[in-house]
């Protein structure tokens, strides 16, 4: 009923080209954002911003950068932990390095790096396709895994290997409380969310769409795989070092090689088939999906006054959590994205259902 | 265009749906006047959980005990909620963020239990005011307490381990003097963990003459072939095991296949309970572990437990693993954790539930003698120990024990060479402190207070 787009004229092309053409979804979308930045800073705990939220929207970045790759330009890559490692390692070098450095600038330069090491494991990528692209990115992993813990330059001689961080500061602001590092964090995820949305519908984005969707066809009618495939690899990487100097400067503020495991790299991959392929949103729900549903599902028990063993808990949890996944996938192949898009559908044309 | 519409939706709707949460678990907080909320965080499940789980019962049990046999600290009941991380780091931060604030004064010191985490929460606890309790693990360096305020590594560090291990072997071969030209090869879990002991064996090889050989195993360590070859192509005089959970227990199938002597490989103190070696029976026999002071058994105190916890039938796991060796260690840590609390109280108003901050204070200015041991059922198990506020670890003391096939048989007890450990511990230390910016060697006026 309140969710019909009747009347809603478009007499230019510039209105019917916009982000959200639906009147609604740009309420929705004002709503959301007012809420994002000026409720929930007041009134969510110290405990959600710093073990909920903030881990949650930087993985989300995480997660739209590999759906670049993986969603958008169709090729599959394991090595994303590997990248956001490069971004850690190379903000934890700039910082310690060079102090006086902004940390904005730190942000850019580990992105870049980031960027540079995906340009050259994507290389591959140019000859090879699907699972055997998926083996040679696993090796990038690999390596990046080997070379932090192996190579003392990278954590600044650090006996342990373990490196820790200091205070943010930007601009005089010291991000410190766990409410700084929200609004640090969701700033910059709305501004590479509205990025990221626009490559996609530009040029560069219909190019990858065009080599995901048949790469001999898209060469055909002028798409240059080597840009496209080099541009979504950079770009993506670009991401996943962003997300990476934001989860060991933000969120952990400690951490070692480990950090940025196979585990990580095929968490994100799962974040994004569960979230759905291809779509923004996807990223998020999928990040949400891996992040919070399982601490949820550790304290459902709780919350219910069942006394239940911690054993009992964690395994009940990997089993639910498992099961979901199955679930999900079972009943919307194309994600949690496919199913939100179909409730929005159903949503328009209710309570009719033709 | 329709389908890809609301894209920023989720990072908001979900951003709510983890307010809603949060104000459920603030909601939790029960308003108990006369209790002290211990967390504990574990592991139980995962590659770690055989060791894991015994050291967790062993602190659980120790706070029942307290409870029913003295009714509490001077009448605070211990409360405590367990927690658990898979020795994960991520979910470590998650579970102290979850626990810091319980109870009627937030909670009275964390015990993480793993090198990575406490690593990650050196760097929050000193803003949440809550000490880190790091018996025998974690940061070598925090021993030195004018820098690291916040951290107490009590009765040992990776540093006083490696050290230990070092005298020992050159008591076997005979002096000090021997050790030249000596091969040592270092098996190390690749982590924090096993990378801790690395500058002081660097530091003992320089001085003693021996060679070190580092050989890192990725974790688990479940497969462990490409090195006990590399250990069959250096010849080592000596391997050091420095495992975790199933690398210790393949560590020394590996051996057995390689026919590496087990009477020359030395491990250390987490590296020598009774999953590492039970299965592995007569194969592991004379091998050799470090353990904190006291290894297995049963002295007063586990007695108590066994009488007061589990014949009530409220034993946290099975009545058989009392007194091996990681559940004594469980015992260890929160019998320091409960004195620190009773010395708090003795400062700050007995009968009272304290903070961290003064639990802080009571932590460096522990003096438990032989008598007050004695009374807590302790004393066979554990040497007087002194902290202050430089002296974050109180003693550095560490046993040799050895596996007959069927028991760990203990043997003798070294003291850490301090004269070597401290002032590594202090440059360490200060380097840290610069590049944190805390006042280095801070006055002593906040020692004593």
């Amino acid at each position: 009923m309140l969710y019909r787009e009747n009347g809603q004229f478009k007499t230019s092309y510039r209105a019917d080209q916009q982000l959200l053409p639906i009147t609604q979804d740009r309420w929705l979308m004002i709503a959301l954002i007012a809420l994002s930045f000026l409720v929930v800073p007041f009134v969510a705990s110290d405990y959600a911003f710093r073990a909920l939220i903030v881990p949650f929207l930087i993985l989300t970045i995480a997660a739209i950068g590999l759906n670049i790759l993986v969603g958008y330009c169709g090729q599959i890559s394991l090595g994303s932990a590997g990248f956001m490692g490069v971004g850690a390692y190379v903000a934890y070098n700039l910082t310690v390095r060079v102090p006086q450095l902004n940390f904005l600038v730190v942000l850019l330069l580990s992105g870049g790096s980031a960027a540079l090491v995906g340009i050259a494991f994507g290389i591959p990528s140019l000859r090879i396709k699907g699972l055997y692209l998926a083996v040679a990115t696993l090796a990038a992993q690999f390596f990046l895994d080997w070379a932090f813990s192996r190579i003392p330059w990278f954590t600044v001689d650090s006996p342990s290997g373990s490196v820790s961080t200091n205070l943010i500061e930007l601009f005089g602001w010291s991000v410190e409380r766990p409410v700084d590092k929200y609004l640090l964090v969701l700033g910059l995820l709305c501004a590479l969310t509205l990025a990221a949305k626009n490559l996609t519908r530009s040029h560069i984005g219909r190019a990858w769409m065009a080599t995901r969707d048949m790469d001999v066809a898209a060469e055909i009618i002028g798409v240059r795989p080597v840009v496209a495939k080099l541009s979504a690899f950079a770009v993506s990487s670009f991401y996943a070092g962003i997300a990476g100097a934001l989860w060991g400067f933000v969120h952990l503020g400690a951490w070692e090689p480990a950090a940025f495991s196979v585990i990580l790299s095929l968490n994100l991959l799962f974040m994004i088939i569960i979230g759905g392929l291809g779509s923004m949103i996807g990223s998020f729900f999928g990040a949400a999906f891996f992040v919070l549903l399982p601490l949820l599902l550790n304290r459902v028990p709780g919350m219910l006054g069942i006394d239940l063993s911690t054993t009992m808990k964690s395994q009940l949890e990997a089993m639910i959590f498992g099961g979901l996944i199955v679930l999900f996938l079972a009943i919307e192949p194309r994600g949690l994205a496919r199913l939100w898009a179909i409730g929005k559908e159903k949503l328009r044309i209710w309570p009719f259902p033709h | 265009m329709k389908t890809s519409i609301p894209h920023w939706i989720g990072c908001i709707a979900a951003a709510a749906v983890a307010a809603g949460l949060a104000a459920s678990a603030a909601a939790e907080d029960a308003a108990g006047a006369k209790e002290q909320f211990i967390p504990l965080l574990v592991y139980r499940t995962g590659a770690y959980a055989p060791n894991g789980a015994p050291l967790a019962n062993g602190k659980q049990d120790y706070l029942k005990l307290i409870n029913s046999r003295d009714g509490g600290v001077n009448g605070v009941k211990l409360t405590y909620e367990e927690c658990e991380d898979e020795y994960k780091t991520d979910r470590g931060v998650e579970c102290y963020e979850r626990l810091k604030g319980k109870g009627p004064t937030g909670a009275t010191l964390f015990d993480p239990f793993s090198t990575g985490i406490t690593f990650a929460l050196t760097e929050r606890a000193p803003a949440d005011k809550i000490p880190l309790l790091t018996l025998g693990y974690g940061r070598s360096e925090s021993q030195d307490g004018l820098v690291f305020k916040w951290n107490f590594p009590l009765l040992g560090t990776y540093w006083t381990a490696a050290d230990v291990l070092v005298q020992h072997i050159a008591k076997r071969e005979g002096g000090f003097d021997k050790l030249r030209g000596k091969k040592i090869a270092l098996l190390y879990h690749d982590s924090p963990y096993g990378k801790e002991p690395i500058p002081l064996l660097e530091e003992r090889a320089k001085m003693n003459g021996f060679e070190l050989v580092k050989i890192p195993i990725t974790a688990p360590g479940v497969e462990q072939k490409a090195v006990w070859l590399e250990v069959r192509q250096q010849r080592p005089d000596y391997v050091l095991l420095w495992g975790w959970g199933v690398m210790n227990s393949t560590a020394l199938k590996e051996a057995q296949a390689t026919a590496f002597p087990r009477d020359h490989m030395l491990g250390a103190w987490w590296s020598g309970a009774e999953p590492d070696v039970k299965d592995i029976g007569e194969g592991a026999k004379g091998y050799s572990a470090l353990t904190i002071q006291y290894g297995a058994g049963l002295t007063k105190v586990q007695n108590d437990i066994l009488k007061y916890v589990y014949d009530k039938g409220q034993g946290t796991g099975p009545r058989e693993e009392v007194g091996t060796v990681l559940y004594n260690r469980g015992l260890l840590i929160q019998m320091l954790t409960v004195e620190a609390v009773r010395r708090a109280q003795e400062r700050f108003g007995k009968g009272k539930p304290v903070t961290g901050e003064q639990v802080r204070w009571a932590l460096e200015n522990l003096a438990l003698d032989q008598k007050k041991l004695d009374a807590l059922g302790f004393g066979e198990m554990l040497k007087p120990i002194v902290t202050s506020c430089s002296d974050h670890i109180g003693a550095s003391f560490a046993r040799i024990q050895t596996w007959d096939g069927a028991k760990w048989v203990p043997g003798e007890l070294y003291e850490a060479d301090q004269k070597i450990i401290t002032p590594m511990a202090v440059s360490a230390a200060d380097a840290y402190g610069a590049s944190k910016n805390i006042p280095v060697r801070n006055p002593p006026k906040d020692c004593q207070g």
